[in-house]
């Protein structure tokens, strides 16, 4: 019982720390509705071009919120020698972690949130049909990419290297899983990539759940890839972590 | 300094411990025991073993073998009953810049069952006017202060100090051994880890000197120095100096005079000396470094 409470405070204080990051605050929370309203405004000429950008943007800001942060900022904690210190404490690691997941967690989700509900009042996009393949893509992409930002922060050497690291991933990798165009237009040794990685399957779900009601039916293998790759995170961030 | 029943257990053994990184071995069979109360001084030149050791003590390392004991738990457990009663002070470092010193210190109280006061423990270490400035913006002997704080506020019974003066200018040296001295007259057991000799002379009543992973002397520091009770006794002859070392220096010092008047010369720049810690501390590791060198510090 201790231990949630202690895993509650962590969470208040993490959302505090991600308050006083002006910089980390804009990567999380920003960019992806930036992004949004550039393509949709520069692009996207019809529904059609809208119902692949709308959950693509959505995707993109379940990668940023979680991967990209979290890789950052397990980095920089691990840098400052903060974990160390947090080991150091009575602290239990997962409260800690808890805390520390459950804030990048928080801006996910309020970000497919507020994605979607701009989809629906400004692009004319339905409100999703299958909410609950909404909340299991949503809930699934975030573990996922969660466990895949904290292992992939053991392979960045120092903070100074985190950006070039972190966007050597991220930006090829949103540009070939459908976050701005259909992926089926990529060459087929790219779109082979892209099947390969979680995002494209990520946002595929995404898609399923806001424009069709069989979005979990409709994207069983999806989630099955998703599902591996959370799995294969979670035993690398676990098996690979270093408090210093 | 509290005293305490002889019959209260130490709050700290260890028994032959071993410590290898791959096949490189940092500690090799060191022993020593803590009593409960007692400032403890690790001392040895950069390399000797010291941060591992007292990184095996606080629970970050594993040994590799032998056995340690930290207020009756194996570190090696990391439970947390354990870690409710210690103190770390790291060497350096471990902050979130972007609180404010009065936040951090709370942040961190909350983490323990009995904790100090949080503002009383910032004033105690000297940062009552910093307690709404960020983190960030202290200085570096302030962050090392802030690093006492942090360590003091679950009012611990153990504390360990890696190295807590390295980097110091005099001034900041003093004022860190006075708040060590006030942490023993609150009945703290201290176990403190420095290369510096003069500052385990001050604060420490019982020194083990390690080098190379081994122990290499013990005692209260003043004993230390009469462990052999040698002299050194020195003169220039033909423009070369001689040294001589002797437990007897009256017979020696007759011995050299009478051969000098007899041989009608002059025994030139004759001194005699009783070694100090800090030249028994300088021949016990002279294999290494000759002198410890200061890491770069702010």
């Amino acid at each position: 019982m201790r231990s949630a409470g202690l895993l509650w405070r962590e969470y208040r204080f993490e959302r505090r720390l991600f308050w006083r990051n002006p910089s980390a605050a804009f990567f999380s929370f920003l960019l992806p509705l930036v992004l949004l309203f550039l393509v949709a405004s520069i692009f996207a000429r019809d529904r059609a071009e809208l119902d692949v950008l709308v959950p693509g943007i959505a995707g993109l800001a379940v990668l940023g919120a979680t991967f990209t942060a979290l890789a950052y900022n397990v980095t920089f904690l691990r840098e400052q020698g903060i974990l160390k210190r947090v080991r150091g404490t009575p602290l239990p690691a997962s409260a800690y972690v808890g805390g520390l997941l459950a804030s990048a967690v928080q801006n996910a989700i309020a970000q497919v949130a507020l994605i979607v509900a701009i989809g629906h009042v400004v692009y004319g996009l339905p409100w999703p049909r299958d909410p609950l393949a909404l909340v299991a893509f949503t809930a699934l992409g975030v573990i996922c990419f969660a466990a895949l930002g904290i292992a992939f922060s053991h392979a960045i050497p120092n903070s100074d290297s985190a950006a070039a690291y972190v966007n050597a991933v991220f930006l090829p990798t949103i540009l070939i899983s459908g976050v701005f165009f259909s992926a089926r237009s990529l060459p087929p040794v790219l779109e082979g990539v892209a099947q390969a990685l979680p995002l494209k399957h990520v946002i595929d779900g995404l898609a399923g759940a806001i424009l069709t009601t069989d979005g979990f039916a409709g994207n069983a293998s999806a989630f099955v890839v998703v599902a591996l790759w959370s799995l294969a995170g979670l035993v690398l961030a676990v098996r690979y972590f270093r408090w210093e | 300094m509290t005293v305490r029943s002889a019959a209260e257990p130490p709050a700290i053994v260890i028994e032959d411990l071993r410590k290898s990184y791959g096949s490189v071995e940092a500690v090799r069979g060191i022993s020593l025991t803590v009593a409960r109360g007692e400032v403890f001084g690790l001392l040895g030149p950069n390399g000797a073993g010291k941060t591992t050791t007292v990184e095996v003590l606080e629970g970050y390392r594993r040994r590799s073998g032998g056995s340690v004991s930290v207020l009756g738990h194996d570190p090696a457990d990391r439970s947390r009953a354990l870690r409710e009663r210690i103190g770390i002070v790291l060497q350096g470092g471990g902050f979130y810049p972007r609180l404010e010193v009065g936040e951090a210190v709370a942040h961190f109280a909350a983490l323990y069952p009995a904790p100090r006061d949080p503002a009383e423990t910032v004033a105690l270490v000297g940062l009552g006017a910093e307690e709404r400035v960020r983190v960030r913006e202290l200085s570096g002997g302030q962050r090392r202060r802030l690093d006492l704080a942090l360590a003091l506020v679950g009012d611990p019974e153990l504390i360990f100090l890696d190295e807590p003066t390295t980097g110091f200018d005099p001034a900041a040296r003093r004022a860190a051994w006075q708040t060590i001295r006030t942490l023993r007259e609150l009945g703290k057991t201290i176990f403190l880890t420095t290369h510096y000799l003069d500052e385990a002379q001050a604060l420490a009543d019982r020194v083990t000197i390690v080098k190379d992973g081994v122990v290499v002397a013990e005692g209260p520091p003043g004993a230390l120095g009469s462990g052999d009770g040698a002299y050194q006794v020195a003169y220039e002859r033909d423009g070369r100096r001689v040294e001589h070392r002797t437990v007897d220096p009256t017979r020696l010092l007759n011995e050299l005079t009478s051969e000098a008047l007899a041989g009608g010369w002059r025994l030139e720049g004759l001194t005699v000396n009783r070694p100090t810690l800090e030249d028994i501390y300088l021949e016990l590791t002279e294999e290494s470094d000759p002198l410890p060198t200061e890491e770069a510090a702010e």
